[in-house]
Order: structure tokens, then sequence, then C-alpha cells
């Protein structure tokens, strides 16, 4: 079990209608890779996040598989376009089963 | 004998050049734009001409200034600021009672918000009760150990230095102000013979490479000022906060000489003597560096 794990997110409070904005997301995580040993010469056990996604009132915007080689705390940073006022879900799922969410909504003018 | 002549020569040749002006190539050549703007509010003085008497630096630079634009970029946005993440989880120290007393930091200090508003710009400083030049972590330490009846941290340790970034921050734009006059001055003194003294094998003080050959590269990297009013730093290389005395031990390390102890009377007066190098400078940490 991670411990520290805190989701954050970044999402400006309005845009114009139809324009594309710019989304950063970071969650402090260990991401333990598994390949490394720990004094005695044990593997210590893989614990990352391993999926991340992010949708707008329902509807996919992105969603990113990680691989144990990603580093600490990872950090996305991608654009969006916002049709209409309403809401960015994000949701992070640990290696074990934890399932970490945000959400933040917008208004478009 | 051969190499005692060639290093005079040497010695000889840099001071030469540093005198027309290795600075001057150095400014030009510095990555634009200058200014470290804070989330788009807080403009930081990254350059300033220091008092007369304290260096031979016609002006001081942030260390922020020396490094590439991406990583400039990751400091000037504090979501985007690796260091921030150690400050929050300092808070959640701020607020854990530790120790025989029943105490946390907030117990007599409040929020770090108000209260250590301006601590950073002036420490190192002189300290009444010690009797001596007293850093940000050893004033930690002394109210673990005597108010709260706690074990005291490790000086570089993780907690140590996550705890002077929550502090640090709070002074952030205010500039460095470090007092050299008074008790503090045989302290500073010191810290100044230290900083102009050649060690190690290699010969080198900390002039050698902070001073006369700032902006130059040394193997792959630009040499700073080796200025401190960012500290502490995450630095992208090993992934964590990272204190000034640790700092100090790896310049000292590379020079190939014996390093003094972090939070040694020694460490604590170079700093001291770095820290007035920088004074006008904005307080700048947690900064991001190589």
């Amino acid at each position: 079990m991670a411990s520290g794990v805190k989701p954050r997110v970044k999402v400006p409070k309005s845009a114009a209608a139809g324009s594309s904005i710019t989304i950063k997301t970071l969650i402090s995580h260990k991401m333990e890779s598994g390949r490394r040993k720990d004094k005695q010469g044990n593997l210590i056990p893989r614990s990352i996040i391993n999926r991340f996604t992010c949708e707008f009132n329902g509807q996919p915007v992105v969603e990113v598989a990680m691989e144990p080689s990603i580093s600490t705390n990872p950090f996305f940073q991608f654009d969006a376009k916002v049709p209409e006022s309403g809401e960015f879900k994000f949701t992070w799922y640990d290696d074990d089963g934890s399932v970490y969410e945000a959400a933040k909504s917008i208004e478009a003018t | 004998m051969k190499n005692k002549s060639l290093n005079g020569v040497f010695g000889l040749v840099a001071v030469t050049t540093f005198a027309i002006g290795t600075v001057s190539v150095w400014a030009e050549t510095a990555p634009k734009p200058a200014k470290l703007v804070v989330n788009d509010e807080s403009e930081m003085v990254t350059e300033v001409k220091p008092a007369e008497g304290i260096s031979h630096l016609a002006t001081a630079y942030d260390g922020w200034r020396f490094r590439a634009s991406e990583t400039q970029a990751v400091q000037s946005d504090d979501f985007e600021n690796p260091g921030m993440i150690f400050v929050e989880q300092a808070l959640d120290n701020w607020n854990k009672v530790d120790g025989t007393e029943g105490k946390s930091c907030a117990s007599c200090h409040g929020a770090p918000e108000e209260s250590m508003v301006g601590v950073r710009a002036s420490y190192p400083k002189w300290d009444e009760t010690m009797g001596k030049v007293a850093t940000i972590e050893m004033e930690i330490n002394n109210c673990r150990t005597t108010r709260m009846g706690a074990e005291p941290w490790k000086y570089t340790g993780g907690e140590m230095t996550t705890m002077n970034a929550l502090i640090s921050v709070q002074s952030r734009g205010m500039p460095v102000n470090v007092a050299i006059d008074g008790p503090a001055q045989s302290a500073w003194e010191h810290g100044k013979e230290m900083y102009y003294t050649r060690t190690g094998e290699l010969e080198l003080s900390c002039a050698s490479c902070h001073e006369q050959h700032y902006g130059d590269k040394i193997r792959a990297e630009t040499l700073s000022q080796g200025q401190i009013n960012g500290f502490p730093s995450y630095r992208l290389k090993n992934g964590k906060l990272n204190s000034i005395h640790a700092r100090f031990k790896g310049c000292v390390r590379d020079t190939r000489a014996e390093t003094y102890k972090p939070g040694s009377q020694d460490f604590v007066d170079l700093e001291l003597y770095v820290a007035s190098r920088g004074n006008g400078l904005s307080v700048s940490g947690p900064s991001v560096r190589n």
C-alpha cells in the first residue's frame, strides 16, 4: 500500500466555449518499479499507478497506461476542448487496487 | 616543483581573464527571458549589485539564471515544482505532536504562513541564547530538544530539509538580508576566509569556480555563482530536496578534500558568508536545479 498519495489538478475556472485549455495533473506516488533491491538484497515489490484517465461530462479525454519506468510523482499535462460548461473527472488506478479521484468544474463562457 | 610553478602561472591567467571580463561573456549569452515570475504573480529579484567589501562579484545572480529554460519553467509554477510536494509533507510534520511535552511546531508557532514570514531571509543569524551564529536547522533542533522533548532530526535528513523548505517558502520574494556585523562578524570573517582558501588535492577554493568562472562549463554543467537564496533545492538528479550543507559537502568533496561535517560551526560560518554574498536577491526556495 503506497502512502502519502495525493492527487492534484489544475484546470482554469472558465474558458470560451469551444476553446482549448491546458490541464495539468500531478499525483504524489513512490512509483516503486519492482526492480530495486533493499539492503538485504531482496526485490522491493512493484507498486505503481498503472492507469490514468480524464473524462469531461462522461466523455473520455485521455487515457494513459503507465509502466514501471515512469518516474516518481507522475505529472501529466494535456490540452482539452471545452464545448460546454461541465466537470472534468480525473482517476488514477493503483497496483494495490486503490483508486484516487479528483474533479474540477469549468464554466464555458 | 614543476607542478607548483605551473599552478602559479595558471592562477595568474585565471585572475587576468576574470579581470578582463568572463562575466560579460556569460551575461551576453545567458538564456532569455531572465525574469523569474512564480505563479504568474510574484517576480523574484534574480540579479543585484552586492554591497562593497563582501565579494568581488560585480553582480550577484540567482542560480536559476544559469539553468536551461525547461528547468527554469518548472520552478516558475508551484504546481509543476516538485519541491512543493515536500513543502506539503512538511506541513503535516508541523502539525504533528512529537516528544514528551505533547507539543507540535504549531502549538507555539501557530500557522507558518504567519509566524515564519521573513525568517529564512535573515538566517543564519546570531542567537543570543545559544551564544553563536545559528542556522534554521539548528533552531528547529533546538525547539525539538528543549521545548518539545523530542529527538533531534538529522541535520541534512528528509524531515529537516522539508521543514526548512516550509519555512523558506513563507519568505519567498523577500530580499535576503543576513547581518554580518555585531556579534556575527567574527563568524562571517571566518566564513569569508574559508571561501577564498584553496583546499583539497585539486587546490580549489569556492571562489575558483563560483566567483572566477561562473557561467563557464564544468564538464556538462554550467557553473553558477553558488548563491544559496534558492535552498532547499529540488535536484532533478536525486528527486528530493537538498540542504545547503549537503551541497557544501558535495563541493568540498569535489575538490578532493576531507569535508566538514554538515551542521559543524565551520559550515555554519561558511553559510553565513555565502548568504551575505547574495544579500538583496529574493528568497526563492524551493528551487529546481539539475
